[in-house]
């Protein structure tokens, strides 16, 4: 298991050597001359020359990369167009500010997502599991943005109903916009982790589903351990081999669904930053937060494989 | 309970056992009314065709049927009590206890997250409440008893990391971990090599003898029969057909389904010449299974008396055969030889 694990970390050094190609040549797949784009196209052409001359865009690309990957190394990734500040500051704190959001979806959609996965294949085509698993395709049709709206009317604006219902005012139980508070965080959290949950729920319930007809399920029944056991123990740990990779897979649709979800309520994260920066064309912030949100991605599947593998015995990496 | 034809010889009695599947509005009816006994300490098997409810007999003793099966009939007698009597609870606590199960599939059999020593153990966890130390230390003498080499090393090894025929030992070690008194064997051999065929059964006799148990041995193999069993209950469509010590099994079958199964082994080959060689047709459809006798399409000597099912018939010597031919209806209407007689 240790030795896997530091073979796994070695392999992430060509995934970011990768990333980090894809990031820089972004700046040159765009059409037209980045730095007339960045300068506006009805900037002088000493300003465009300036700024070429500035982002070392006359050198040659293999120069210019490996310029660019020295910086990055030594955790340079460069100055924003528009504020003149490092990238590494402008990201900051709103790095952390998205890691929270992210880490709280995934925690409640894989909390949620597992105990409806597990009632409904225990009591496969029962009532219970027909509803969760109506609810769960809601939850996964459901745009997240959309959701975050309706969530933001009706428990940040309140409801208007009418004062004679109990239990149901018009008070907001929550807040519209912000990140730090409890009633900043719940809806934001809500909106971003229930399309994971949904996937979860109806990966969870046919891993189950599929597990449960194996013969060696069969075999601790008639060892006499307990139905739960026999759940819990049993069927659930190979039923999680095939979940774990869905997590994973789910953590880069998550980090898109952060950048509406900030947006919507009014976030500062890097989610936000990055649409800001994009429609202030700046560059080197855009490539700066796209390669950040790139590393976390390689990290999440990190962890994600080094669970898959304790879970699954089988596997041999020689 | 009191019944006057328990016998407490008997480990287990089964009564007229009925077990459905019950799918898109027809009842498969699996296991149809079977009854047989099991005497102490003995050896019976189960012998049949594909499909025929072997497995579903063995599975309903332990109340192992799932959805959407049912045991919808029916008495399992172990030692002295009806096993369908019991709350879930109680049946949970003889399972792996007093009444153990090995199946057809090593490969699939053992739990691929678990390592060997962690499934033993359970079983000792489970029944006798034994600590992680104390069960391990129960587990590497279990797998010393079922002829596992180093199993110091092995316990602590993964399902994958070993052959098919050592991941069976592990299944009887699991099996007889508790000593039960029954121990039921569903095809054990079936997915191994021949030789390892051989050291997995003869494994089984031996520990039979020294833990003191009664097996219940299902197979489709005659040759494991003649070579395990003392008695022997031939099963057809969910019902059994005949049941007999192993010798009159051999020397004297009686139902025609049993003659047909007995003269399609190899060696009874070119002895026969041409007289019934193997039994014709195939096994009916279980949704749509003829009313009167199971075999009659098949069978060559059927008559207008066969659209009724017959009752199982026991000779003098406890010789049940479940055939019109043994009866007083019969009247000798038709030439009928037995096996035996066609062969002096
Ligand atoms: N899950 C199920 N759903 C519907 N019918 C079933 C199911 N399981 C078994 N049956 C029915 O029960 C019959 C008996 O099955 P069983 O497994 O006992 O056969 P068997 O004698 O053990 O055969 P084999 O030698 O192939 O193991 C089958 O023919 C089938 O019609
Ligand atoms: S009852 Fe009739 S059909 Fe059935 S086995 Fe006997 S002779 Fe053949
Ligand atoms: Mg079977």
């Amino acid at each position: 298991m240790f030795v896997f694990i530091i073979r796994r970390i070695l392999q992430t050094i060509p995934v970011f050597l990768g990333v980090t190609i894809i990031v820089f040549s972004l700046m040159h797949l765009i059409p037209g001359d980045p730095a007339q784009i960045m300068a506006g196209e009805s900037a002088p052409a000493e300003q465009v020359e300036n700024i070429r001359e500035r982002l070392g865009l006359n050198d040659p690309y293999p120069v210019q990369y490996w310029n660019y990957l020295s910086n990055v190394l030594q955790g340079d990734l460069g100055n924003s167009i528009r504020s003149g500040r490092d990238v590494t500051t402008e990201i900051g704190h709103r790095f952390w500010i998205t890691v929270e959001l992210a880490f709280y979806s995934i925690v409640l959609s894989v909390f949620l997502g597992l105990i409806a996965g597990i009632v409904s294949a225990v009591k496969q085509y029962s009532f219970r599991d027909v509803t969760l698993m109506l609810i769960a395709l809601f939850g996964l049709s459901m745009p997240n943005f959309w959701l975050g709206l309706m969530l933001i009317q009706w428990f940040a604006i309140g409801l208007d109903v009418p004062s004679w219902i109990p239990f149901i005012d018009n008070t907001a139980w929550f807040k519209p916009s912000g990140w730090g508070s409890f009633q900043q965080i719940v809806l934001p959290v809500i909106t971003l982790g229930t399309g994971g949950a949904a996937i979860i729920a109806r990966m969870t319930r046919s891993s189950m589903l599929e597990v449960i007809d194996q013969d060696y399920i069969r075999t601790a029944r008639a060892k006499g351990a307990k139905e739960r056991v026999v759940i819990y123990r049993h069927a659930l740990k190979n039923a999680l081999i095939p979940v774990v990779t869905v997590v994973g897979l789910q953590f880069g649709g998550l980090l898109g669904g952060a950048v509406l979800t900030e947006t919507v309520f009014a976030i500062n994260g890097m989610g936000k930053l990055v649409i800001d920066a994009i429609q202030a064309r700046d560059f080197p912030l855009v490539q700066g937060t796209v390669l950040v949100a790139s590393l976390l991605f390689v990290l999440v599947n990190l962890i994600v494989d080094i669970t898959y593998r304790y879970l699954n015995k089988r596997i041999d990496f020689n | 309970m009191a019944n006057e034809s328990q016998n407490f010889d008997n480990i287990l009695e089964i009564k007229e056992l009925q077990t459905s599947f019950f799918t898109e509005d027809v009842e498969i009816k699996a296991v149809d009314g079977v009854t047989f006994d099991l005497p102490k300490g003995k050896t019976v098997g189960i012998v049949g065709e594909s499909g025929s409810g072997k497995s579903i007999t063995s599975l309903s003793i332990l109340r192992l049927i799932d959805r959407p099966g049912k045991i919808v009939g029916g008495e399992i007698i172990f030692k002295g009590e009806n096993l369908l009597d019991k709350s879930n609870e109680e049946m949970r606590k003889i399972r792996g206890n007093q009444i153990s199960m090995i199946f057809q599939e090593p490969m699939t059999s053992l739990n691929p997250t678990y390592t060997i020593g962690q499934q033993i153990g359970e079983a000792y966890k489970i029944h006798e409440g034994l600590n992680k130390a104390e069960a391990r230390k129960k587990s590497i003498d279990m797998l010393k008893l079922v002829g596992i080499p180093s199993p110091e090393k092995r316990i602590d090894q993964y399902p994958h990391e070993l052959s098919g025929g050592m991941r069976q030992r592990v299944m009887i070690a699991i099996a007889l971990a508790c000593n039960p008194d029954l121990l039921i064997a569903d095809e054990p051999t079936t997915a191994l090599d021949v030789t390892i065929q051989a050291q997995i059964l003869e494994l089984i006799k031996e520990l039979q003898e020294k833990l003191d148990m009664s097996v219940l041995l299902i197979t489709h193999d005659l040759g494991v029969v003649a070579e395990t069993c003392d008695y022997v209950a031939v099963m057809y469509c969910g019902k059994i057909v005949e049941y007999t010590d192993v010798k009159t099994l051999f020397s004297n079958p009686q139902h025609p389904y049993t003659v047909g199964l007995i003269n399609s082994l190899p060696s009874h080959e070119e002895d026969i010449e041409g007289d019934l060689p193997i039994i014709k047709g195939m096994v009916p459809n279980p949704t749509n299974l003829p009313s009167g006798c199971r075999f009659a399409p098949r069978c060559p000597y059927a008559t207008e008396l066969c659209n009724t099912l017959p009752e199982l018939v026991t000779d003098d010597n406890n010789h049940q055969t479940r055939c019109w031919i043994y009866t007083d209806e019969w009247n000798g209407s038709t030439e009928v030889k037995t096996y035996a007689e066609r062969n002096s």
